[in-house]
Formats: structure tokens, C-alpha cells, sequence
């Protein structure tokens, strides 16, 4: 087992590897073995586009949660260039589960934040996993109350398994930190785009999900609760998430139908893990068009349609 | 007749049967789940089911805490068109549509949240209830519209909003839905704190998910019933997370005050004068 691919991508990877040989012993005998090689990667790629034009709801909540699936982190790296990481709620302490600073797309300055879970075991403990507590939150707040004051626009990028339930968190007000982002980025006069990357799990994803404009990628995930959550509590076991996975419609197909996302960004084929410097290329030009379109609306008429749209949900 | 007897509404001191949502068994008798004396219920709901040997706070129906918090006179009931619908086609082991059939059957409500624009002490507000007997109180399209309309009805008319919240959280038949509905009523909230129309919200056992991350935890004043318990997590998934077990009293509105979370903690009793001389100040009146 190939622990680069998931499960139900073992085939890619028995045939990858099979191209992987082919290319050591050629290289070895300095045979002309490329039309092999083709010939195999063509197969590949014709597996792979047949195994994800058909995903379950399941398998790409696993795709979402790839372990080399880009992160915040490596779009930010990618999409923006003069970035400055600003830190710290000024309350308590700086959560590093959550990125934010300045930077520039296409030369226009913004507001980025972004959550981040960590590549590698000591930076997965660093970012607690992508678990924001509440001075994550409340860091996000203030620079989200920041980018008003100097007109830039906020970009933000989903990807948490969820606000972090421990004690501290509970301490310091989990709660009211999500509760308070909620209600003011539904009225911050500058326009906010907000796009799931990988994991959206219920209030510690929406805490920096309000805005004018939500993005999803097309293997991103979003849900009220984790289909392990959701399986425990009707089946009283986990093993049932896949059935919860479909049940909820988690992705961004279905969401798109239930009118809550705007736009689908379609990824590389496999996913965005197997082409990051294009995803990124294709998510920057995505965001920078949508901030253009936004950017020259009137802000009041922005603030209705934003408000508009939060009263909307749900409506038949 | 007694002081604790003045204090009450006619329409709870009264021994007559009360409107739904009471979500007590049949018989004269109840046993407090805390300390096990046994009631008498005639006795137990004239002291609002506030057990009178240990003072526990009992859960009571949406309908039960609206009547016994609004004064008697004019009483409208808001956003009653709002029902629930089942946009995803839910199925586990049940349909959500039974469920949803089961729950109306057992508690005569359409959904979670009753909402009513009414009088206290005279002074015009809007109060909305969640009743846990529905789905555990909890927040799907029909619980987060009807707050969102009275709201609305309390930002038009510039009028006090309370709302007493008793809720698991977010409820997952409704999907991202739910979700959105954090948003939706967090966004009309914001609009009453800019145009100063005050907010109180009462948390009742248990407050917690989605709706403590939303509009509980947004009032200009955050208030608790005594030993109600409201977080963002339950305390089993916290145990779970953190390998350990959990102080005494987490999670309490006792913990909630102490942390900072909350203005104070409102016996039952106390519920119509406190909030009443709070919004009076808030709004420059004096309460009858």
C-alpha cells in the first residue's frame, strides 16, 4: 500500500509505480523504453480520471483531508507576493492555527487569513491541527476590522477540522469568539471572498466564512458536523461516515444546488495535491477577477446584497 | 396569599393545565432529576418548576417559559408560517421527515422555536423560546428564520429583543443549512446592536454547537438560568479530545460567569423583574 494514495487510488498507484521502475531500469541500461513509459502513463491518467469522475461523497471528504494537499500556507507562498504575517489577538496570545497578514494579488493589496494545519508532525502540533481556539478567532477579527479601516479587501481560506474543543477553549469563550465574527464580517464595508481549500467543518470554518463571494474547491468539503460526528450520533459508530458523508451532502456539487456556494474551482486531475503550482495559479486568477468585480461595486449596495443573501438561506 | 404567589403571572399560578410544550409525564407526582425529592406537581409548577427543596432549574416547554415571562395582555405569535422543509431529502436509519412527524406529534409544535411579540410589565418586546422537546431544540431552517423574523419585528418597531435559548446546537438533518442559519440570525443580531435596539439572551440547560456559537452568545446582556450548562462543545467530546476528565461545575453558568461569558445568573423567579429593570434603564423608562 502506497500510503501517497488513498484507498481507492491504490490502482494509480500500482501503475505509477510500475512507470517509476521502467524509468530506473532505463535510465540503468540506457534503453529506449519511453513508448513503455507512455504508454503506461496514458493508462494512469485514464484510470485516475475514471476513478474521480466518479467519487463518493466519502472519498472526497478524503481527498480533502489528503495529507499533501495544499494548505493556506502553501497558496499563500504561491498566489501573493509582499506578504507580511501579522500576529497576535492582543488579548491573550497568537494561535498559530490561523495565519493572517497583508500581502498583494496581481499588485492589489489585501487581508489574508487563512487556517492551516501543519505539514509534518512537530508543525501539526505547532498549528494544533488546524483547531483554532478563540485568540485565533479574535486575531482574525481584528484584522478583519483593520482591513476596513484601510480599505482592503479580506480573502479568506477554510481549511479546519473545527474550532478547538478543549478546556481552554471553553475558558476563553470558543463561543463567543465564533458568534462575534459572524456578526461583524455581515457588515464590514469591504468585500470579502471566502473559499473552502480543504476542510470546512461546521462553526470553526464559518467563523471565517461570511462574506459577499464563497468559493469551494471542487474536492473541498464543507459540513455542519464531521461525517465521523454525524455517524456516531445516528449509528453510534464511525464506521457508518461514509452513509453520513452522503446523507449531509458535503460537497461542493451539492452545495452549489442548495444555492450556498457560488463557485466550484475545479482542481488538477487527483486532485490539488498532484499539481499545487497550478491550483494555486488557477485559485489566484479566480480570486483576483472576483476581487476586481467586487472592488468596483458600490459598498453600501455590497452590504445589502451580503445581508440579502444571510437572510436568504434556507428560504424555499 | 404569598409573596412568591405575587410575583408570578395569574396564567402560571393558575392550577390548570398548561400549554404544550411541558414535557412532563402525566400523574400529580414528579421526581427532581437532581435531588430526588418528589413533587407535587400542582405545587411544583406554581413554584415554576423551579424544584422548592433543591432550587433545580427543570427544563420547561417554549410555550410554558413565553407565558410565564410575558404579561397576559397582547400577545400576538410571530412568523407562524414557517415550517420546516426537508431540502435534502435526509435519511439515516429513519426519514427526517418522521422524524419531523414523530416531533410535532409529541410536542404540538411545528419546530423548535416559538416566537411572540408581547408586553413585560407593560413595556413592548419580542421574545422568542426554543422548546428541547423538539429535536433537542435544535437550529435548522425553521428555528433560525422565525428568530430572524422577530427579530426583524424588534429592529422595525425599535423594540427589545429576549430570547431563552435551550438547544443541543446545529441540527445535522438540515445540513449546511443549519450552518447558515449561525450566520443569518448573527447578521440580523448585529443589525439591532447598531441601531441600539436592545438584546438579552437567557441561556437555559443546555445551550450548546451552533447556536451557542451564534445568537446565545451575542445579547448586550448574556444571562443563565442557575446550574444551566452551555459551551461549544459537549463535555464527552472534550473528554475524548483531551484524554481527561472534566473540573466540577464545567461547562455551569457558575463556570460561565466566572470566566467572563456571562452578565449574571437570573433565578426563574427573579426572570420578569430582572429583565424588565434592565431593559427600562436601557430604553430610559420605569417599569410599573
Amino acid at each position: 500500500m502506497n500510503l501517497n494514495y488513498l484507498d481507492f487510488e491504490q490502482p494509480i498507484a500500482v501503475l505509477e509505480g510500475k512507470i517509476e521502475e521502467l524509468q530506473m531500469v532505463g535510465n540503468a541500461n540506457d534503453l529506449n523504453i519511453t513508448e513503455e513509459i507512455n504508454k503506461l502513463r496514458d493508462k494512469s491518467n485514464k484510470l485516475t480520471e475514471s476513478i474521480y469522475s466518479n467519487l463518493t461523497p466519502w472519498q472526497i471528504v478524503q481527498v480533502a483531508r489528503h495529507p499533501q494537499r495544499p494548505y493556506s500556507a502553501d497558496y499563500i507562498k504561491r498566489m501573493f507576493t509582499d506578504w507580511d504575517e501579522l500576529h497576535g489577538d492582543r488579548h491573550f496570545g497568537d494561535d498559530h492555527a490561523i495565519i493572517g497578514g497583508v500581502a498583494r494579488i496581481d499588485g492589489k493589496p489585501v487581508m489574508v487569513i487563512g487556517e492551516e494545519k501543519g505539514r509534518g508532525v512537530q508543525e501539526k502540533v505547532h498549528r494544533n491541527f488546524g483547531m483554532p481556539k478563540p485568540e485565533g478567532y479574535r486575531k482574525a477579527l481584528r484584522l478583519m476590522e483593520m482591513a476596513e479601516r484601510f480599505k482592503l479587501p479580506i480573502l479568506t481560506l477554510i481549511d479546519t477540522p473545527g474550532a478547538y474543543p478543549g478546556i481552554d477553549s471553553e475558558e476563553r469563550g470558543i463561543s463567543e469568539a465564533i458568534a462575534q465574527n459572524l456578526a461583524v464580517m455581515s457588515r464590514l464595508r469591504t468585500p470579502i471572498i471566502c473559499t473552502v481549500i480543504g476542510e470546512g467543518s461546521s462553526g470553526g470554518a464559518l467563523a471565517i466564512g461570511v462574506g459577499d463571494q464563497l468559493n469551494m474547491l471542487q474536492y473541498s468539503t464543507y459540513f455542519v458536523i464531521s461525517p465521523e460526528g454525524c455517524a456516531n450520533i445516528i449509528w453510534k459508530t464511525v464506521e457508518k461516515a461514509p452513509l453520513a458523508a452522503e446523507a449531509m451532502g458535503v460537497t461542493s456539487s451539492k452545495l452549489a444546488e442548495l444555492g450556498i456556494v457560488d463557485e466550484t474551482i475545479p482542481e488538477p486531475m487527483g486532485g490539488a495535491h498532484r499539481d499545487i503550482e497550478g491550483m494555486a495559479e488557477r485559485l489566484r486568477g479566480r480570486l483576483s477577477e472576483q476581487l476586481d468585480r467586487l472592488s468596483s461595486e458600490p459598498i453600501d449596495q455590497l452590504l445589502e446584497r451580503r445581508y440579502q443573501r444571510l437572510m436568504s438561506y434556507g428560504n424555499p | 396569599m404569598s409573596w412568591l404567589e405575587k410575583i408570578v403571572p395569574n396564567v402560571v399560578r393558575s392550577d390548570a393545565k398548561r400549554g404544550g410544550g411541558s414535557k412532563v409525564p402525566e400523574g400529580l407526582w414528579k421526581k427532581c432529576v437532581k435531588c430526588s425529592a418528589v413533587l407535587y406537581r400542582p405545587e411544583l409548577e406554581r413554584n415554576l418548576d423551579v424544584c422548592p427543596k433543591c432550587e433545580h432549574h427543570m427544563r420547561i416547554g417554549a410555550r410554558a417559559r413565553l407565558n410565564m415571562f410575558l404579561d397576559e395582555a397582547n400577545r400576538e405569535e410571530l412568523a407562524t408560517d414557517v415550517e420546516p422543509i426537508d431540502r435534502l431529502k435526509f435519511k439515516d436509519v429513519k426519514k427526517y421527515k418522521e422524524r419531523l412527524s414523530t416531533a410535532q406529534k409529541n410536542t404540538g409544535e411545528k419546530d423548535a422555536l416559538v416566537a411572540m411579540k408581547g408586553e413585560l410589565k407593560g413595556m413592548p418586546v419580542v421574545a422568542v423560546a426554543f422548546e428541547f422537546a423538539f429535536h433537542g431544540g435544535s437550529m435548522g431552517y425553521v428555528v433560525g428564520e422565525r428568530f430572524t423574523r422577530a427579530a426583524q419585528v424588534a429592529l422595525k418597531e425599535n423594540i427589545p429583543l429576549v430570547c431563552f435559548s435551550a438547544t443541543g446546537g446545529a441540527r445535522m438533518q438540515e445540513a449546511l443549512i443549519s450552518l447558515m442559519q449561525m450566520a443569518k440570525t448573527s447578521a440580523v443580531i448585529e443589525r439591532l446592536k447598531q441601531q441600539g435596539t436592545p438584546y438579552i439572551s437567557v441561556m437555559t440547560d443546555p445551550v450548546y454547537g451552533g447556536v451557542s456559537a451564534s445568537l446565545a452568545l451575542l445579547g448586550d446582556i448574556n444571562a443563565a438560568e442557575p446550574g444551566a450548562r452551555a459551551g461549544f462543545a459537549g463535555p464527552n467530546i472534550i473528554e475524548q479530545t483531551i484524554r481527561q476528565k472534566l473540573p466540577k461545575g464545567f461547562q455551569r453558568s457558575e463556570f460561565l460567569l466566572e470566566h467572563g461569558a456571562i452578565d449574571m445568573i437570573i433565578h426563574r423567579r427573579d426572570m420578569r423583574d430582572k429583565v424588565a429593570g434592565l431593559l427600562a434603564k436601557f430604553t430610559h423608562k420605569f417599569v410599573n
